[in-house]
């Protein structure tokens, strides 16, 4: 609930800021991150309700808050006037924003899941076990989150070729961005299919996830900042 | 007096007192209708489970023996004799009464300490006496308290929570692995008590399908009849390991029945799907080196004995969170019986003033021959103005101020002082 009420209010900052900008918070660290927050709280309360289960709330909402108050202390750039506009842009920046957040939500599952099923197969029970969430929960969550988070990747990416086309005439240009964007996709792929039906299913493939969001961190971070041009924030 | 128990329970009274001392739905309602023609109680209801057979009640507002003659209706109503009966009956009125109930069904009364039966139990003896139109005010408020109790100490306290036997230990952590245990099967080896016991754990908690193995296939069908499970074959375990998520071994065997190697063919057969096994014989039915194959959960009698130690200890530890849960209602369910009982009080009075008035007033008025009707209209409602101003304060007050209502701890005397009718008799 309390959740929910924090999500309206932060759409609205959100809603100001994007209107001073004209376009989508994205071009500073602070609006990208805030965006980044929101979206994660809201793919969980979608979570949430899709699995009538809130047991998971203890553990995720506290790393949810945790992106809200990194995003507050990130630089805030002024608004200034930026070249990128439209709606096509728009989606382009949410989506991948969204992407992100999800497997952001997987990660923090994945690692729910791999503490538990450690607890439970080391038979030295704390009493934390009987709190937490069970593993076949916990997996069906992170499962729901990484196909959002996959299908909003994947047009989200589209929606970028179809925006660099028509802002340059050209579906293409090298950006070391999209490499790593195309290796996040296949490796979420990856373990979509691996957790599903395959020796893989379990720990196994919990690991491979939290491994994913490490590369999604690098994306985050080492390409944006040092390799990637257009990519500044996202 | 306001509220009465009567009853017996496992503490009390051993088996052979307690069977003959239970109602059945049908004795119950009986029970109850008895009491209240009888005019013992106004308000009953019957709480009989296999540890306890309680009275609550509701004594109308002449008896102050509704206790005593309660006693002798349940020797009577059971055909036991008085004498046997009193060794084993205790009588609890008003504030322990209620703090009795609240404790019985926040599971604090019971064999086993914070069982969650209890509640659904209490619900059904109250749904069942509200129906039969038993119940009242009073003891609707009190019961609706009490689930409201039950429901807390389990939310908030670890009392119930934690599984106090080898079978529920097991079932339970199946659960923190499969989540509800609806969609899943479980395959149980071996028909003896144990065997048993698991089933009953597993069927409790609504597993979808029961498995069962035996090396007598007549004594696993009858099982298998018992808690609608389907008996296959001993020994195939190419087929049997396929489709369990369970499985619960106690057989009597010198050696294991399953090793590690067929556990491993199993598991790559299944896709690694994930398997919790119960190993409850000894010596051991599995291969404990079985623990180290991916996604196999290996529970032995000595890690699930280690479970129940550990939850009985955190269940004690809890006793003092749910007492305190319990306190809290009994205060409330006391306060707001007593602004019930006070705002009751004031209306009586007012009502009674109001009558004395018109008597008062027509009587004196008798000897005033010079007052003209309208006059004597006038004074009559000028009486009842300044009554009514009188009266008004403390009744707002007594509605409004919660304080003030539990300061007055004792209605019964206001009652007596301000409404007997010593005098006039």
């Amino acid at each position: 609930m309390l959740l929910g009420l924090g999500l309206v209010t932060h759409y609205f900052a959100l809603l100001e800021r994007s209107r001073g900008l004209h376009t989508v918070p994205y071009h500073d660290l602070y609006g990208s991150m805030s965006l980044f927050g929101w979206l994660l709280a809201l793919t969980y309360l979608a979570l949430e309700f899709y699995h009538q289960q809130r047991s998971v709330g203890a553990f995720a909402v506290p790393f949810i808050l945790a992106f809200f108050i990194t995003a507050h202390l990130a630089p805030a750039d002024r608004l200034s006037p930026t070249v990128a506009h439209g709606v096509v842009f728009a989606l382009h920046v949410t989506l991948s924003i969204l992407a992100y957040a999800a497997f952001a939500l997987s990660f923090v599952l994945s690692v729910i899941y791999l503490a538990e099923e450690r607890l439970l197969r080391s038979r030295k029970l704390s009493n934390v076990v009987w709190r937490l969430p069970s593993l076949e929960l916990l997996e069906r969550m992170s499962h729901s989150s990484v196909l959002v988070g996959v299908i909003s990747i994947a047009i989200g990416t589209v929606l970028g070729f179809i925006w660099v086309d028509r802002l340059t005439g050209q579906y293409w240009f090298y950006d070391p961005k999209y490499v790593i964007t195309l290796v996040v996709l296949f490796l979420y792929l990856l373990y979509f299919q691996l957790a599903r039906s395959t020796a893989w299913r379990g720990a196994r493939a919990s690991k491979l996830c939290v491994f994913n969001f490490f590369v999604v961190v690098m994306s985050f971070t080492v390409v944006n900042l040092y390799l990637s041009h257009s990519h500044r924030y996202f | 007096m306001e509220i009465v128990l009567v009853g017996l329970n496992h503490r009390t009274a051993p088996v052979e007192v307690r069977e003959r001392v239970s109602y059945t739905a049908e004795q119950a309602s009986r029970a109850a209708s008895e009491l209240r023609s009888r005019g013992i109680l106004e308000e009953t209801l019957v709480l009989s489970t296999c540890n306890r057979s309680e009275v609550y009640g509701v004594p109308p507002e002449s008896s102050h023996e509704s206790a005593a003659g309660l006693s002798s209706f349940l020797s009577e109503f059971h055909k036991v004799q008085p004498d046997i009966l009193s060794v084993s009956l205790y009588h609890h009125y008003d504030r322990q009464a209620v703090r009795h109930l609240f404790r019985v069904s926040a599971g604090l009364d019971s064999m086993m300490l914070g069982e969650a039966e209890i509640l659904g139990q209490v619900r059904e003896a109250y749904k069942f006496a509200y129906e039969q139109g038993a119940t009242g005010p009073v003891l609707n408020r009190m019961f609706q308290a009490a689930l409201e109790v039950g429901k807390r100490v389990r939310s908030e306290t670890e009392l119930g929570t934690r599984p106090m036997s080898v079978a529920s230990a097991g079932v339970k952590l199946a659960e923190r692995i499969f989540g509800k245990l609806g969609q899943r099967t479980a395959l149980v080896l071996g028909a003896g008590t144990i065997s048993e016991q698991v089933m009953l754990q597993l069927r409790d908690r609504g597993i979808g399908q029961l498995l069962l193995m035996n090396r007598s296939r007549e004594r696993a069908e009858t099982l298998a009849t018992e808690f609608h499970g389907t008996v296959v074959p001993w020994g195939e375990w190419r087929d049997a390991l396929q489709s369990p998520d369970v499985i619960v071994s106690s057989v009597a065997a010198e050696e294991p029945i399953l090793e590690r190697a067929t556990l491993e063919q199993a598991m790559a057969a299944r896709g690694n799907r994930a398997l919790f096994i119960m190993d409850l014989g000894l010596p051991r039915n599995i291969e404990p080196a079985a623990a180290e194959i991916y996604n196999v959960y290996l529970y032995n009698l000595d890690d699930l004995g280690g479970i129940v130690q550990q939850s009985r200890a955190m269940r004690e530890n809890e006793i003092p969170r749910a007492e305190t849960i319990v306190d809290e209602h009994v205060g409330k369910f006391l306060s707001w019986q007593a602004s019930v009982e006070l705002v009751g009080l004031v209306d009586e009075l007012r009502a009674r003033l109001q009558h004395e008035r018109t008597a008062f007033v027509h009587e004196r008025m008798e000897t005033m021959k010079h007052l003209s009707a309208h006059d004597r209209q006038q004074m009559e409602t000028l009486m009842g103005e300044l009554l009514e101003k009188l009266l008004l304060e403390p009744a707002e007050r007594l509605r409004g101020e919660k304080e003030l209502r539990r300061k007055i701890q004792n209605v019964e005397a206001l009652r007596d002082l301000f409404l007997s009718n010593r005098e006039k008799q």
